[in-house]
């Protein structure tokens, strides 16, 4: 699979007039870009920057390129960029085949069978009908992540999305995360505190603040 | 766009000021001058009855004030006050005439109050010869706002104070020694009553211009001012209607006068507050504090409770001779009265209700969809939400139907429907603010990043999350519709009857089983729509674990 890589060209984002940080950087298809800092620095902004919805109370300059396209003046649903958040965030009043169906564009054939085999893909199979609230940690994570991929982004940003896992189901979390997103060939940025998010990642990690 | 709501208000308020000086051309009279005014003053007992507004202006939200605090302080953080969130929001719904017929049978010298400890204790084998109702210092009608005040400032302040930190205040103060009641007087009433303030002022407006409680419980000789204005209003002679207009700039004034009473007494409660606050006193009066708190808060609830069930009792009672507790014997009689006479109110009133509402939660989505989409918050956008509740009602509504005659719209349900909403409006929106504000922005952003655009997430994420605050909302707004009076008297010209227009009409004169079937249809309604919107939701998602539970 080819992707396309991603191009922040002399980001910085402002606070009320406070600077808080700058970024300038390209990330190859398949490759994870990790930015850590303290809390407070601004490193959610800079993902929210990116993928279109930045509070009005922060400032922000700088190109977002996915390949040769400007992303700066599109609203955030044609970007292209799907997010990870901390939670898995499956929307409550859906079931879990919902949860995939609302991700698939309408323009896409077959849209049941895709969510089938996102589901198998997972070794969910059968679990479409579920309530996301009956699953647990570990299944709601593969479903936010399969939910992701059935939207056909053009790059992933991951929000601390380790952070709330418990020890032993975040090492296989996020092996499955950096495999699947890698083999997917998506340029990935990933903000976190955990130096083993990082290491595991494999890529450049640039550290703010 | 809210901000529209103004307009009528103005509009109503400008169309009483010219025939309140004399200038009416309509009716021939196009002199202006101070005539009218000097009519208005010399009329026999008219100071008596801006005094009553008045009095009742300034003491019903003081008591309502007082009781709701001193109950939040005696019960803060303890399982009361989830308890009394569930009671709240129904008690609220009843409208304020049922309340009132309720609180009649209750009270009367020939009600339950009086049979109860009669013969035994009291010795009455007759009811005794007792002003209760009706009586001329206006306390009954007080006492009648009171209970209806009090579940809304309940309300107003259980949805203030989770943005407060209460629980972190009392705990911070009890640390310092303070025993829990006096750590939230001291600490957190501060800061909650900046935030009821508004609602307050709501209060005053409401009590000093009520019409159907004056009607039901309040003086007659003479009557409150509200109360004569819509009697010079329907008076034959339109000539009165010059009358009308300066009664009604003078309730304007009285209300506005309250307003500003009060705000100057803030100021001296404020300093002596501080005194008390910085005391040091850290236990003394605890105890009578939380009897009182308690105790006055189930006092006041349980009437009004028991006040609803009389209404059940009376509607189904035949022969119930004084003193007996209970009626001897029990018919349907006086639903069979009514019941030929119920369809066209009844018809009216869920219309009326229905279409008011659903244009008020289409407006109030839009507005706060709008914000939400924009990511900002406007800044002076409850003032004026407020300002139909700020005004008196009978002045602006008359002035905006001397307006309409002038305009010869024809009065009829659809004026009546838009007069409604410029009332259901407000309550609509103070009861779905902060949900949908606190729905977490992530769901949208998720969607957004997902490919979906506004509409389709607003479809398909927001309107089912919030289904719960939405279905709460549209009670609420049909709750106000059904309650309002003066509205449906005023914009319809009379010709438009509701359950509320019909049950008050009885007052005077009917009979007190007939009046209890209208008065209870009336308060069945509101309460069935929010049995209906606390079910619906559940319902819906009962297959959904996280959906159930986190109702606002």
């Amino acid at each position: 699979m080819s992707g396309v890589s991603l191009t922040l060209k002399d980001i910085q984002i402002s606070l009320h007039g406070r600077h808080l940080l700058q970024v300038n950087t390209r990330i190859e298809p398949g490759a994870t870009l990790t930015v850590m800092g303290p809390s407070g620095i601004g490193k959610s902004s800079l993902l929210a920057y990116i993928a279109g919805f930045l509070a009005s109370d922060f400032s922000a300059s700088g190109e977002i390129l996915l390949g040769e396209r400007c992303l700066n003046s599109l609203p955030a649903e044609q970007r292209g960029v799907g997010l990870l958040f901390q939670d898995p965030l499956l929307f409550p009043h859906l079931s879990v085949a919902q949860n995939l169906l609302f991700a698939v564009s309408r323009h896409v054939s077959h849209r049941q069978q895709q969510v089938d085999q996102a589901l198998e893909a997972v070794g969910l199979q059968g679990f479409g009908d579920r309530d996301p609230a009956t699953l647990s940690g570990g299944q709601k994570a593969r479903v936010a992540l399969q939910r992701l991929l059935l939207s056909q982004p053009k790059a992933v940003l991951l929000d601390e999305p380790f952070s709330r896992l418990d020890a032993h189901l975040r090492q296989e979390i996020r092996q499955h995360v950096f495999q699947t997103l890698r083999d997917a060939a998506l340029p990935t940025i990933l903000v976190t505190h955990d130096v083993e998010d990082a290491a595991a990642s494999g890529g450049p990690v640039i550290t703010l603040g | 766009m809210i901000a529209l709501l103004t307009l009528p208000v103005l509009a109503g308020l400008s169309a009483i000021l010219l025939p309140a000086f004399g200038y009416l051309p309509a009716l021939q009279h196009d002199e202006p001058g101070l005539m009218v005014w000097r009519e208005l003053f010399t009329t026999p007992g008219i100071g008596r009855s801006a005094w009553l507004s008045l009095s009742a202006a300034l003491l019903t939200p003081l008591l309502s004030l007082t009781l709701v605090m001193l109950f939040l302080a005696s019960t803060s953080g303890t399982r009361w006050a989830s308890a009394m969130r569930r009671l709240v929001a129904p008690l609220l719904a009843v409208p304020h005439a049922a309340a009132a017929f309720g609180l009649a049978f209750l009270i009367a010298p020939s009600g339950l109050m009086f049979r109860l400890v009669s013969p035994e204790l009291s010795g009455w084998q007759r009811p005794p010869d007792l002003l209760i109702l009706n009586d001329s210092l206006g306390l009954t009608m007080m006492l009648g706002l009171v209970l209806k005040e009090i579940p809304f400032l309940l309300l107003m302040a259980l949805a203030a104070l989770p943005q407060l930190n209460a629980d972190q205040r009392v705990n911070m103060a009890r640390s310092l020694g303070y025993r829990p009641i006096l750590a939230w007087l001291w600490t957190v009433a501060p800061a909650l009553y900046p935030l009821l303030r508004l609602p307050l002022f709501a209060v005053i407006a409401f009590a000093s211009a009520t019409v159907d409680v004056a009607l039901i419980l309040g003086p007659t000789l003479p009557p409150t001012l509200s109360v004569r204005i819509i009697g010079w209003f329907s008076d034959p002679d339109l000539n009165q209607r010059l009358l009308a207009s300066a009664a009604a700039l003078l309730q304007l004034m009285i209300t506005l006068s309250a307003i500003g009473v009060w705000i100057a007494a803030e100021k001296i409660v404020a300093g002596l507050y501080r005194a008390l606050l910085l005391s040091g006193n850290r236990r003394q009066g605890h105890a009578v504090l939380n009897v009182l708190g308690k105790s006055l808060m189930v006092i006041t609830l349980g009437t009004l409770l028991i006040s609803l069930m009389l209404l059940v009792v009376q509607a189904f009672a035949g022969t119930w001779r004084f003193p007996d507790n209970l009626p001897a014997t029990w018919t349907l009689q006086h639903w069979q009265t009514v019941g030929p006479l119920l369809l066209a109110p009844l018809g009216n009133t869920l219309l009326l209700g229905l279409l008011s509402t659903a244009l008020a939660v289409l407006l109030v989505v839009a507005v706060l969809e709008h914000e939400s989409r924009q990511g900002r918050k406007p800044a002076q956008i409850l003032w004026a939400i407020y300002i139909p509740l700020l005004v008196p009602q009978v002045a602006f509504l008359y002035g905006l139907t001397l307006l309409l005659e002038q305009l010869r719209w024809q009065p009829g349900l659809m004026m009546v429907g838009f007069a409604h909403s410029l009332f259901v409006v407000p309550y609509v929106y103070l009861s779905l603010a902060e949900p949908y504000r606190r729905l977490d922005p992530r769901w949208q952003q998720l969607a957004a990043t997902l490919g979906a655009s506004p509409n389709r997430t607003w479809w398909h994420i927001k309107l089912p999350m919030l289904l719960a605050p939405l279905a709460t909302a549209f009670a609420v707004g049909l709750a106000v519709s059904i309650g309002q009076y003066l509205a449906t008297l005023l914009t319809g010209a009379g010709r438009v009857t509701t359950l509320t227009t019909e049950a008050v009409a009885l007052a005077s004169g009917g009979t007190r089983g007939t009046i209890a079937v209208w008065a209870l249809l009336q308060a069945a309604i509101p309460m069935l729509g929010f049995a209906m919107a606390l079910m619906l939701p559940r319902f819906w998602w009962r297959k959904r674990r996280d959906m159930t539970g986190q109702l606002t």
